[in-house]
């Protein structure tokens, strides 16, 4: 049943509305469990529009196996979305920053609160992202350091790439999944590809794991496919390469390969002089866990992630 | 006075991006006042140019007290202004949600890390803010309540009121919270616009600042005493929000003292004309902050009141 979770009004004839999914079984005990599957909280990440469908379809496509509520919330963000604004179009606020929000707040803070509000209560929360322009990162689960313990068990049978441990702002103070956990509801982000796009090899795979975990739940009765076990991933485990210089970044690698320590793993070269401002060299054996998509560069610009340690064994 | 350079990069096609600071006077690190990070922040930029001819002035007369050195950082982001975007140029990210920063990470990291290093040792941190909402607020200093804050040090300023605020979310990771935890006394210093030049309150936080430094013994300035300020909570302010959206049609502006049940404004239906909304005051008070946008989303703060308070 698809229902309005907030609804606002905007300037010129218009309103702004937050609908969610719920797909529950016809017939309820009281003692179900319930996974929310959040997504579209910033407009130009794309991965999660297209896993919230194939949850809906999946489940509907064979909907006597569903024993537990799926919640799906598509789109936090609709006027970001329809804009490609990643931004909460106007205020230009960062939705992720002002969780639990506000009911007397402005309209990112007060939508913020309802969408909270209604997902209180949940046994487990997925907040699904994309990367954003400029970095394509593999395939992963981001979990709050503080509350790992509790979702190392979730968290690792979506049977992702990885799960990283990390006290990022995409866990932290602010961010829907730091104030869930706040609250007792177990929350996690998923995040995968690049800003913009739908690849749907890696969505497909989220889709997956997500079954998985809802079977594991008790929320889903049918055939789901066998998940390997994801890695454990701590910030010691993972070396940043930032550019030293600007210019336009020309990469000899792809995501997902193997480097060496001193290996290239691209270049940045000055347009007008037609000359090569930097190479770029990995600093440790590992995998490129993330990978810089967007040519244009500037000291300082993340390049690469390298996933070292037994990845590489 | 010196210019100095406290960052430079490079960039792929501008060439070279330095932000400098200014000195005045030499010696013991006494004062340091930083102006826009945002592009859209014209009026603290205004604020900044005014106060630099002041200190060259002073300078030049003698009257910077001998062993004190003030620095004036005019702006870190004059490429979004050029550019007229609000955020960093090339990724929309934000200096003043990068702090303490990172030497080795993305770019306003880096420039909130060499920011950060080259301001910490200075006994009192000045920065020209902008209000978080849209519109104009009376005049005012906010200290964020980290355990280090006085305000009674905030007074000296002159300006109407001293607002003392809870941390949200973010503000551990602005340019203020980060000052105050290396030690310093740091202010934010709100003007009545961000994005317009109000001349008016452009000279009053000017003169505040002035008033400062003189009362800290760091120049020498005959000025008006200013204020005796007010010293508010933030949780003190009473948000106003509006109930439909539509144009904002502005009854009351700001620093008026209104009466539980006065009307403050109309929400307009922009497609018949017709009267949506009527915007009443909850309480009686004075108007701290007023919406300047010709329309509102529904649950906007239009108006923020001061509870109970007289002119």
């Amino acid at each position: 049943m698809i229902e309005t979770v907030v609804s606002v009004d905007l300037m010129v004839e218009e309103e702004i509305k937050i609908k969610k999914n719920r797909l529950a079984p016809d017939f309820l005990h009281g003692d179900e469990k319930r996974i929310c599957i959040v997504s579209g909280m910033y407009g130009d990440e794309l991965q999660g529009q297209y896993i919230c469908y194939q949850i809906i379809k999946r489940i509907k496509s064979d909907f006597d196996k569903l024993t537990g509520i799926v919640d799906v919330y598509p789109s936090l963000n609709p006027m970001g979305l329809d804009s490609r604004t990643r931004e909460i179009p106007g205020s230009g606020m960062d939705m992720n920053v002002i969780f639990p929000g506000s009911k007397s707040g402005a309209l990112g803070e007060y939508t913020a609160s309802c969408v909270f509000d209604d997902i209180k209560g949940a046994d487990l929360c997925v907040d699904v992202h994309s990367s954003n322009l400029y970095i394509h990162e593999i395939p992963q689960v981001r979990i709050n350091s503080n509350g790992a313990d509790e979702l190392l068990d979730y968290a690792g049978k979506i049977g992702l790439d990885m799960v990283w441990v990390h006290p990022s702002t995409s866990v932290l103070n602010g961010s829907l999944a730091y104030a869930l956990n706040n609250v007792g509801v177990k929350a996690m982000v998923v995040e995968s590809g690049v800003a913009y796009r739908i690849d749907q090899k890696y969505c497909n795979k989220i889709v997956d794991g997500l079954f998985a975990v809802m079977k594991d739940m008790g929320i889903w009765s049918g055939r789901v496919p066998e998940i390997n076990p994801s890695r454990i991933v701590y910030d010691k485990d993972i070396s940043y390469i930032n550019a030293e210089s600007s210019g336009i970044f020309i990469p000899e690698v792809s995501i997902f390969d193997r480097v060496g320590k001193g290996d290239t793993i691209g270049t940045i070269v000055n347009v007008i002089t037609g000359s090569v401002e930097e190479i770029i060299t990995a600093e440790n054996d590992g995998i490129i866990c993330s990978l810089r998509d967007y040519p244009v560069i500037e000291e300082g610009s993340l390049i690469a992630r390298i996933l070292g340690g037994e990845a590489d064994e | 006075m010196n210019k100095e350079v406290i960052f430079s990069m490079n960039t792929a096609f501008r060439g070279e991006y330095i932000i400098h600071g200014y000195s005045y006077g030499k010696g013991e690190k006494a004062a340091c006042i930083v102006g826009a990070m945002r592009g859209n922040e014209y009026q603290q930029l205004y604020i900044c140019s005014l106060l630099a001819k002041k200190l060259g002035e002073l300078e030049t007369q003698g009257d910077i007290a001998s062993g004190k050195e003030i620095l004036l950082i005019p702006t870190l982001n004059y490429g979004s202004m050029n550019a007229k975007k609000t955020k960093w140029i090339s990724d929309d990210s934000d200096i003043n949600r990068s702090f303490p920063g990172n030497p080795k990470g993305p770019a306003t990291s880096r420039i909130a890390a060499a920011l950060l290093n080259r301001v910490k040792n200075y006994s009192y941190g000045i920065q020209f803010a902008s209000f978080y909402l849209e519109g104009r607020s009376i005049p005012h200093v906010r200290m964020m309540v980290t355990g280090n804050e006085s305000t009674s040090l905030a007074n000296l300023f002159g300006m109407p009121y001293v607002i003392t605020g809870m941390n949200r979310a973010f503000d551990t990771v602005t340019l203020n919270y980060n000052w105050q935890k290396k030690g310093a006394q740091a202010f934010s210093v709100y003007s009545s616009t961000t994005d317009t030049i109000d001349d008016e309150s452009a000279h009053m936080a000017v003169s505040a600042v002035l008033r400062f430094l003189t009362r800290m013994g760091i120049i020498k300035y005959d000025c008006h005493g200013g204020f005796i300020s007010t010293t508010l909570k933030e949780s003190e302010l009473v948000s106003v929000k509006a109930d439909e959206a539509g144009f904002f049609r502005k009854l009351v502006g700001i620093n008026q003292e209104v009466k539980r049940g006065q009307l403050l404004a109309e929400i307009v239906n922009p497609v018949d004309g017709t009267v949506k909304a009527e915007i009443i005051a909850p309480t009686d008070g004075i108007t701290f902050f007023v919406q300047d946008a010709p329309m509102v989303f529904q649950n906007v703060v239009i108006y923020k009141i001061i509870r109970r308070m007289h002119q």
